[in-house]
């Protein structure tokens, strides 16, 4: 049985859809990044997850349950840290943990867990004067009390400065050494890169790319490209005389390889030109550059998609 | 869409006893919460209490002033000093001399008072030789106060006529207590600032955390504990009635000590207690649950709050609003929580307290269910 399999789910808001259709299994002990920017319907696909949303077709089964259904025996089970964690002000992570432990009646050394964590120091700080990382990892800590096997992650490094961040994806690492399976949002490239084992990049309701990072740049990367600073003339005479796709960016030509051997026609080619020509590299398509190409734009700090047709 | 029946309906007395913990806890913690909740009302009995103090209702001052300086005889002989010391037995009228070589009609001016008596020179005298004489009753129609006064007055005359032709009174007045009789504003304003610190403190924060709890997804959070909504509810409801408690227990003592109140402690006082709580707590989750956003379940709140925080008997007793306004108080869910306070701490009236608290029963059953009903951790 897989922790998590989704078939068709769909979910909608209105006349919204959510979450239109998507299929996908995690398996034990994996971490599966959800990536997509703000719309994209990550959120709803792990609340309704979760047992938080009721879907509207399809079916999912979290550790073979139904999440709406059995619910509370299901909550016994996992762990979560919703988006935008908040908790009571006036309340201590420490006691925080000792709350949840009384209400899910289970014994557990609260130190231990603020370790886990790294917030043995804020310990006894009341929430509300807790930093933005500091509160959310008294969310993972509050996530760990029931000390379940599978846990949902919902942004968790949203709006959160870099060593911050950088703290929590330890925390991650070190719960997937535990050989916990964990499911993850996040509308950053290098986070789901970081941490995922497998991805799945969703877009308006739809998972339009599934499989490990690798995968994807292969499947839908442009593959490996020769680039050489020079100009537009060099570029058509690069193109006539080689038969390579060429193209040209400013002064930048860029030549897509499709054989080793390529790279030294293009070479060849250049210099035969006797026109100018500069620095060069080989690169291939990253993450970046394949998650612009299937979401069709940008993503900036907060998730939302910029300079791209998010429509189309 | 209902929620799965084993959310909501078992209740364990650990989850609950966590939860009230750390509420309890984070309101402590919380020092507006803690001066609205606790040392707010006793302010408002401080301030009202001091307002009122001066006119309790059992004595109006009357200046009395006596020119009748005898020569007397024997002190038996004195009439116009037996006079005044029967006006000051009534218990109705605070007696105040006023030296003969003052005029009457300014010194009552210079006092801002209506209500004064002249004995006359040579009243003593007359009385004994049975020749007719009149004493002065000042005072102004249309005072209450000048009403008691005369009627007092003529009560001291017709006492002193009957002796002096040795005639015995043949209806005799009993001096019978009617408690409602000496009451004191104290004594209202005791049980109405307890009705209005058991209104006020858990409608507004049961308003103010359900629909700020949804607003910031903490009922999320929460749901995915094995908390369930009626233990959250309940250990809020705990919280109140502690609060309430304790809030009664300074009002009392506040009340007592500096005002001299006059009130009954009995055990019936509890239900009230337990259940005037409960039921604003429920009230205001209701509101809270039913409402968009935190600011509209803070509009709501306050229509459903304001009327019931002056009209229900909280600062002034309703038997002094005109009817139609006393019919508004009488659907008020507050009322019969104040009503019920006065019959048990003021009245000793039990069956009415009964009644009311049957009243206040029922709507905390109605009200306790449909909120628990209405309010979702989860959304569908």
């Amino acid at each position: 049985m897989m922790p998590i399999d989704v078939r068709d789910l769909r979910k909608h808001y209105g006349e919204v859809k959510a979450v239109d259709g998507i299929s996908f299994t995690v398996k034990e002990g994996e971490v599966f990044g959800l990536l997509g920017p703000n719309g994209a319907g990550k959120t709803t696909t792990i609340e309704v997850l979760e047992g938080l949303r009721k879907k509207d077709g399809g079916e999912a089964y979290v550790l073979g349950l139904d999440p709406w259904d059995d619910g509370y025996d299901l909550h016994n089970r996992i762990g979560v840290i919703p988006q935008e964690f908040n908790f009571f002000e006036k309340i201590t992570p420490q006691e925080a943990i000792i709350y949840y432990a009384s209400l899910f009646g289970v014994k557990v050394d609260a130190d231990e867990i603020l370790k886990a964590v790294l917030l043995e120091d804020s310990g006894k700080t009341l929430f509300e004067n807790l930093s933005g990382g500091q509160k959310q990892k008294t969310g993972l800590a509050l996530s760990l009390v029931n000390s379940p096997d599978l846990l949902f992650l919902d942004e968790p490094t949203t709006g959160l400065d870099p060593n911050a961040r950088r703290a929590i994806w330890d925390v991650i690492k070190g719960l997937k050494a535990q050989g916990k399976t964990i499911i993850l949002t996040t509308h950053y490239l290098d986070e789901a890169q970081q941490l995922s084992d497998r991805v799945a990049i969703m877009n308006h309701g739809h998972i339009v790319a599934l499989g490990t990072v690798e995968d994807i740049i292969g499947q839908h990367g442009s593959g490996e490209r020769l680039e050489i600073q020079g100009s537009e003339k060099l570029a058509d005479f690069i193109r006539t005389s080689t038969g390579l796709e060429v193209e040209s960016n400013g002064d930048v030509i860029s030549i897509l390889l499709t054989h080793k051997n390529d790279a030294l026609a293009a070479l060849e080619a250049a210099e035969r030109s006797n026109m100018e020509w500069g620095d060069i590299r080989t690169r291939r398509d990253s993450l970046d550059d394949v998650f612009v190409k299937l979401v069709r734009g940008e993503v900036d700090e907060s998730g939302e998609v910029i300079g791209g047709d998010r429509n189309g | 869409m209902a929620e799965p029946r084993s959310r909501g309906n078992r209740i364990s007395g650990r989850r609950t006893l966590a939860d009230f913990k750390v509420y309890s806890r984070g309101y402590v913690r919380n020092r507006v919460g803690l001066f609205f909740g606790l040392i707010f009302p006793v302010i408002l009995i401080l301030i009202f209490g001091a307002i009122f103090s001066g006119t309790s209702s059992g004595t109006v001052t009357v200046y009395v002033q006596n020119q009748d300086i005898g020569p007397f005889l024997s002190p038996e002989m004195n009439i116009a000093s037996q006079f005044v010391d029967a006006l000051n037995r009534s218990g109705t009228v605070t007696v105040v001399m006023v030296p003969t070589s003052e005029d009457m009609t300014r010194y009552l001016a210079n006092h801002s008072s209506s209500d004064g008596v002249i004995i006359p020179a040579g009243f003593s005298a007359d009385y004994l030789a049975a020749q007719p004489i009149n004493v002065t009753v000042y005072g102004n129609p249309s005072s209450s106060t000048s009403s008691i006064v005369s009627g007092t007055v003529s009560g001291v005359a017709n006492y002193l006529n009957l002796q002096r032709f040795g005639g015995s009174s043949v209806i005799g007045i009993e001096q019978a207590t009617v408690n409602a009789q000496q009451t004191k504003y104290i004594d209202f304003l005791i049980p109405g600032l307890i009705g209005f610190s058991i209104l006020v403190s858990p409608m507004f924060s049961l308003v103010n955390i359900s629909s700020e709890y949804k607003k910031t997804k903490l009922f999320k959070q929460l749901s995915l504990t094995p908390l369930n909504k009626m233990e959250w509810l309940t250990s809020k409801v705990m919280w109140y009635i502690v609060l309430s408690t304790v809030s009664f227990i300074l009002m009392v003592i506040v009340g007592v000590a500096l005002f001299g109140a006059h009130i009954t402690l009995t055990p019936w006082i509890i239900p009230f207690l337990v259940l005037g709580p409960t039921l604003f707590a429920a009230m205001g989750m209701l509101v809270g649950t039913v409402s968009k956003n935190p600011e509209t379940a803070g509009v709501v709140g306050n229509i459903v709050t304001f009327p019931m925080m002056f009209l229900a008997g909280t600062f002034f007793p309703i038997s002094i609003m005109p009817d139609w306004l006393q019919s508004i108080a009488h659907v008020l869910p507050l009322y019969y929580v104040i009503e019920g306070l006065n019959n048990v701490m003021v009245y000793d009236n039990v069956p009415g307290a009964l009644l009311d608290m049957a009243v206040v029963a029922v709507l905390t059953l109605i009200f306790f269910v449909a909120a628990v009903r209405l309010f979702k951790w989860r959304e569908d």
